[in-house]
């Protein structure tokens, strides 16, 4: 029945999360982005809150139940903490949640265990094309079938610990659908290249990967023969992403709010001028309508709804909140929002990512 | 738990409901924007019996609670969802028209007002009347000439008789949604707020029943409207109009003493009345979203929602930014009312909700006369008929402006000094 309150056990998972978030990554998050490398027990202690491993059902080793709901509900408060070590945690999620939307049984047997591990595998996954013109429905990475293999061929961007990665979930067009194939590192073809150059996200180390004849089994397929329905998965990230993207655009808010009332000027807190104060009225606003919008995407997805026109919707309506958001952030702290003492120029700058973030998440 | 299914006997209610929009609203809306003040009647007379169970139901949870007008599952076997069911009949009954929504036989406002602040007797006698006899209609008078969102500068008086322990009413208010209908039209009633103590500012504010045909009140004016034109909007004279006692509503202490509880009391009408308010700029919004891609579809123009970024057209790129403030403004008008039905206070969130469908339903049916061209200009379509009918939901019930000041306040922790 209608209701906006989160269960207990969202409840205590969210507490979880923030004290987390705010006790660890709050600590190192600049020095993070600064220095390109996150502390790995962070990373270790994150992964241990068992996000993964909770929603994998026990029949493949893990320890609970799937919910995107849930999974929302996490991924905006790890993103609140910071954007990067959010997509660090969840890397692993971009082979283990596909695995167990459209994996066949065997792959769910063979691979899900691995996930409820006290170590994250170093699985990693391969969406994002280096071109202007990137659809997700139209890759130029192409994988064709030849007796019992495909082969692969493409260039990807934006792969994330692909220097460290064991396994990538490869996706590739075949015959004009998208698929995905598990693909092992150190595999003939594949050669992982140099690590992107980007406008944020700095901390997350992610990779140009390319495939020159890379030949996998038919089995490696996700899916097995009948493949997957891709429009279902990039739903899934989508709706992580836009979670994500609720996380930094409250932690900015947020920010701005205590700014503004601690920040005297004319002998008064700038929160007393209406001018500051309707900005994070708006914020605040903007911040709730994104998340209950989420949560719908969420929510249908948890009841086997195809979501995918509300999460086309919601990225292209988030994308935006984000931006506008973070923005009026770095406008109320003026001066120092643009210092990189403060956190708010970091956010702007993660802000503007979600455009081009298709498939760096999923719950 | 987080969910966003409505219980089934609102599920239920919805066929009937878009019936009556498609077959008593829509086919009348033209006619009934061209020639202003005429009454909707086709609207009224289905309406009228579906109403009366309305107020039925809410009258027998009265009962099992004793009146109480808490929502929450503490007073209640489990949340109250009668809001959510009004609420939901406002969203699709504005689909159809706003302007004869509003002519809509319910206790409406005034229901709204009573049960913010009235006593448990004082809930069940006023609205035992909308569940029989000819249709009646519900009203409130706030505003007035010089105090419009400042409510607190009313200078409308009520001063007590003692001899014959009745109040009598002074003043002119302005602004009255149904005003006409509510006390000439039928035996409904209008929620008067005014002051007993001039000297005492929002301390002396009170809000009072005044019952259909009451001897003092008359029309002092009926306004002509941009948009919702159906609707009839007056001017209310009270001229030494006695009312019971009584009719002063709230608590014995409310009524004896000069406190802000029973300003405050009043005020909290606004928590149900904002979501309501949100509820019918869905609704229109709705409207012009579905006829503009319906229309630009017969065009060959559609959406196709697997399209990156860079291959949307600016019109598919704003199709899906209405489709996104219209489903935003939806879900924080929900939140809204959820949060009543489990008891919970909503000030911040109603006027969130408030604020933003306003903002959204005036964007959305701008572009859709926009995005239609000469079609979406012409009298010939509704189209822009919505969008004047929009408009007022980005004014009534406060501003736009007032929502967010309550909002900024809210959220920064804020009095009315600090925050102005």
């Amino acid at each position: 029945m209608l209701d906006f309150r989160l269960d207990e056990e969202q409840q205590m998972l969210n507490e979880t999360i923030a004290r987390y978030a705010n006790e660890r990554v709050r600590k190192v998050f600049r020095d993070a982005e600064e220095d390109g490398h996150i502390p790995p027990e962070v990373v270790q202690a994150g992964w241990e809150i068992g996000m993964l491993p909770t929603s994998i059902p026990e029949a493949y080793g893990g320890f609970g139940e799937y919910s995107a709901v849930t999974g929302a509900v996490a991924t905006e408060a790890f993103a609140w903490g910071d954007l990067a070590v959010t997509l660090r945690i969840m890397v692993p999620n971009l082979v283990a949640v596909p695995l167990m939307l459209a994996g066949t049984e065997e792959q769910k047997e063979q691979y899900l265990p691995l996930f409820a591990d006290e170590q994250a595998p170093a699985f990693t996954a391969a969406l994002t094309e280096p071109l202007v013109r990137f659809n997700p429905y139209k890759l130029q990475t192409t994988a064709v079938r030849d007796g019992d293999d495909y082969i692969l061929n493409g260039t990807k961007t934006v792969v994330p610990l692909a220097d460290e990665a064991q396994m990538f979930l490869v996706y590739a067009a075949e015959e004009g659908q998208t698929q995905a194939f598990l693909v092992p590192a150190g595999i003939e073809g594949l050669q992982v290249g140099s690590r992107d150059k980007l406008m944020g996200i700095k901390a997350l180390p992610t990779f140009l990967v390319t495939f020159s004849d890379v030949r996998v089994p038919a089995a490696n397929k996700l899916g097995g023969e009948g493949g997957i329905d891709f429009s279902k998965l990039l739903t899934h990230s989508r709706v992580a992403l836009a979670a994500a993207a609720v996380g930094v655009a409250r932690a900015s808010y947020e920010y701005a709010r205590e700014y503004a009332k601690q920040r005297v000027q004319f002998g008064e807190p700038i929160a007393h001028r209406q001018s500051i104060a309707f900005m994070l009225a708006e914020m605040a606003t903007e911040v709730d309508e994104a998340r209950l919008m989420v949560w719908e995407a969420a929510w249908k997805l948890d009841k086997g709804q195809d979501a995918m026109r509300e999460a086309a919707v919601l990225k292209l309506h988030v994308d935006r909140m984000v931006l506008t958001v973070a923005d009026r952030a770095v406008q109320v702290l003026g001066g120092y929002g643009y210092i990189r003492e403060y956190p708010v120029e970091l956010w702007l700058r993660n802000a503007r990512g979600f455009a081009s973030f298709d498939g760096l998440a999923i719950i | 738990m987080i969910s966003f299914e409505l219980p089934s006997f609102i599920q239920n209610q919805t066929q009937l409901i878009e019936m009556v929009a498609k077959q008593a609203m829509r086919p009348y809306s033209r006619d009934l924007d061209e020639h202003e003040h005429t009454r909707p009647t086709t609207f009224v007379s289905m309406t009228w019996p579906f109403t009366q169970e309305l107020v039925k139901r809410t009258l027998k949870g009265l009962e099992e609670t004793n009146g109480s007008n808490g929502h929450g599952p503490k007073e209640r076997k489990g949340p109250d969802f009668s809001v959510l069911a009004l609420v939901t009949m406002i969203e699709q009954l504005s689909w159809g028209d706003a302007g004869q929504y509003l002519c809509l036989p319910h206790p409406m406002l005034g229901g709204a007002a009573v049960d913010s602040a009235g006593t448990p007797e004082q809930r069940l006698r006023f609205l035992k009347k909308f569940t029989e006899g000819n249709p009646k209609w519900g009203a409130m008078a706030i505003t007035e000439a010089d105090a419009g969102s400042d409510n607190s500068s009313m200078r409308t008086t009520a001063v007590l008789d003692e001899d014959t322990n009745e109040w009598i009413l002074n003043g002119e208010k302005i602004f009255i949604t149904n005003g006409k209908l509510a006390l000439e039209e039928s035996d409904g009633l209008c929620v008067v707020w005014a002051t007993v103590d001039p000297q005492a500012g929002r301390a002396g504010i009170k809000s009072f029943v005044v019952e259909g045909n009451t001897p003092g009140v008359s029309i002092a004016k009926q306004e002509h409207k941009l948009g919702i034109r159906a609707s009839d909007t007056v001017s209310l004279h009270f001229d030494n109009v006695r009312i019971p006692f009584d009719n002063l509503l709230g608590s014995a202490e409310v009524q004896q003493q000069t406190t802000v509880k029973g300003f405050k009391g009043a005020m909290k009408t606004f928590d149900a009345s904002r979501p309501a308010v949100a509820a019918s700029a869905v609704g229109i919004a709705r409207a012009a979203l579905e006829f503009t891609v319906e229309k630009l579809a017969e065009e060959g123009i559609e959406l196709d929602y697997t399209k990156p970024l860079h291959e949307l057209t600016a019109v598919e790129r704003d199709l899906m930014e209405m489709e996104a403030r219209y489903k935003g403004a939806w879900l924080l008008t929900l939140r809204a009312v959820a949060m009543m039905a489990y008891g919970e206070s909503n000030r911040l969130e109603s006027s969130m909700c408030k604020f933003r469908a306003g903002e959204a339903v005036t964007w959305i049916t701008q572009k859709a006369v926009e995005l239609l061209g000469p079609t979406g200009y012409s009298r010939e379509y509704l189209v822009e008929k919505w969008m004047r009918d929009a408009k007022i939901n980005d004014i009534y019930e406060g501003t736009k402006q007032i929502n967010q000041l309550i909002v900024a306040r809210s959220i920064l922790g804020y009095s009315r000094r600090e925050l102005k």
